[in-house]
């Protein structure tokens, strides 16, 4: 849940720290990065030109105006899915390292050939969910199955989190998903409606300088990528001072407001 | 949060949804995890027995072989109390372990019952126990008969 979401934002925070990063879109069936990062009218070529070496990689990438940094290199046709081998996905990927700190693949839902397509490619993962039941066993699923492909280390992103639900008990809990599912945590994105706002413009969040907090968090993510040790602040929990500290113990004996 | 809800919570009537979320999540990643089929499962279990009845006896009526699932690593767990060992292994295949290791389904389950009324009955007798769990599982088990033929005896 939020996967395309996640490679955008966190591409943009990457490339504001300085880091040369490549966007891989490997969701050809349902491709969406370009228009989340706003690049759906700048594309030319796509990896199925690359791959067909009807085209040089510079060719097919489509850097981002405002973050040079960042390129994106978009799906091609759907019906590659159809031909595609892991195979290929290591040779786009391994391609695409060569000029990049960071390379980001954008992997499709389900656990059918197009992830094991992605997962072939990638050297660790981050798997993203939201805290709903339904989300946590796909994501566990998913966990399972990057295991077997000897893909590591693998974190968590725990998306959509309101900590107001939360806090009342009416949804899993961070530590809860943390627990099932034996992950170590490398963010936690509130549930924000400045995200939609984002997408409808195609720019991502991360790229403001005031950001909102589901930007802030992506950001966050960015620098504890690059090995900056930023504290994991669990919103549910997140109240300071007396009152606000009675406020909290009242909600939670009641289950009120 | 509706008030309905609230005083259902005060009260205790209603657990809060995010720890039943929870507890069945655990349950179901349990079972998805460990993919094996009960079925699979079954037959590994009797194999099991089987294995270490030619070279221990075991109380079977309380042995228990599960899996288990903590931190992503899934364990099988069998807990297999020894009454007394063998002097020699029992050769493979022979004696009580043919009897549970080539057992259907209901076989083995008819075993169980036998074992338990003769280990209830008479303990030190060993040697009959064995005898009992390598004879047909139809005649061994006299005193857990079907359903319909107390009643009929009972009644004249």
């Amino acid at each position: 849940m939020g996967k395309t979401t996640l490679t955008a934002n966190l591409g943009i925070a990457l490339a504001r720290l300085g880091k040369t990063v490549a966007v891989l879109d490997a969701d050809f069936g349902l491709r969406n990065l370009d228009l989340l990062l706003g690049l759906e009218n700048r594309i030319i070529y796509t990896a199925q030109e690359v791959l067909a070496t009807t085209c040089r990689l510079d060719q097919a990438l489509v850097k981002h105006k405002q973050q040079p940094n960042l390129a994106l290199l978009p799906a091609g046709n759907p019906r590659m899915l159809e031909w595609l081998t892991p195979e290929d996905m290591q040779t786009i990927t391994g391609l695409l390292a060569e000029r990049s700190d960071y390379v980001l693949i954008d992997a499709p839902a389900g656990i059918e050939q197009g992830f094991k397509n992605a997962a072939a490619a990638a050297r660790e993962a981050i798997v993203i969910t939201t805290p709903e039941v339904s989300a946590v066993r796909d994501a566990d699923r998913v966990i399972g199955l990057l295991a077997t492909m000897d893909v590591k280390p693998v974190q968590l992103v725990l998306n959509r989190v309101r900590p107001k639900m939360m806090a009342n008990q009416e949804m899993l809990s961070v530590d809860d998903v943390t627990d099932i599912l034996a992950l170590p945590l490398l963010g936690l994105v509130q549930e924000d409606e400045r995200v939609i706002v984002s997408t409808n413009r195609g720019e991502p969040l991360t790229l403001e300088d005031n950001p909102s907090p589901a930007g802030q968090a992506y950001l966050n993510i960015a620098s504890r990528l690059c090995g900056e040790e930023i504290p994991l602040i669990d919103p549910s929990k997140k109240r300071h001072g007396l009152r606000a500290r009675l406020i909290n113990k009242l909600r939670k004996t009641t289950g009120l407001f | 949060m509706t008030v309905l809800d609230f005083i259902n919570r005060l009260l205790g009537r209603e657990k809060p949804s995010g720890t039943m979320a929870r507890q069945r999540l655990q349950l179901v990643l349990a079972h998805d995890r460990s993919d094996l089929n009960p079925e699979l499962l079954d037959q590994m279990r009797r194999e099991i027995l089987e294995v270490v009845q030619r070279y221990v006896e075991i109380d079977i009526e309380s042995c228990d072989v599960s899996l288990e699932t903590e931190d992503r690593v899934t364990a099988l767990l069998a807990n297999l109390p020894i009454k007394r060992t063998r002097e020699f292994p029992l050769p493979i295949g022979s004696g009580s372990g043919s009897g549970i290791g080539s057992g259907s389904g209901p076989a083995a389950l008819a075993l169980d019952r036998g074992t338990r009324t003769d280990t209830s009955a008479q303990r030190p007798a060993a040697g009959a126990e064995t005898s009992a769990l390598a004879g047909p599982s139809a005649s061994l088990v006299p005193g857990t008969t079907e359903p319909g033929d107390p009643p009929a005896g009972i009644q004249p």
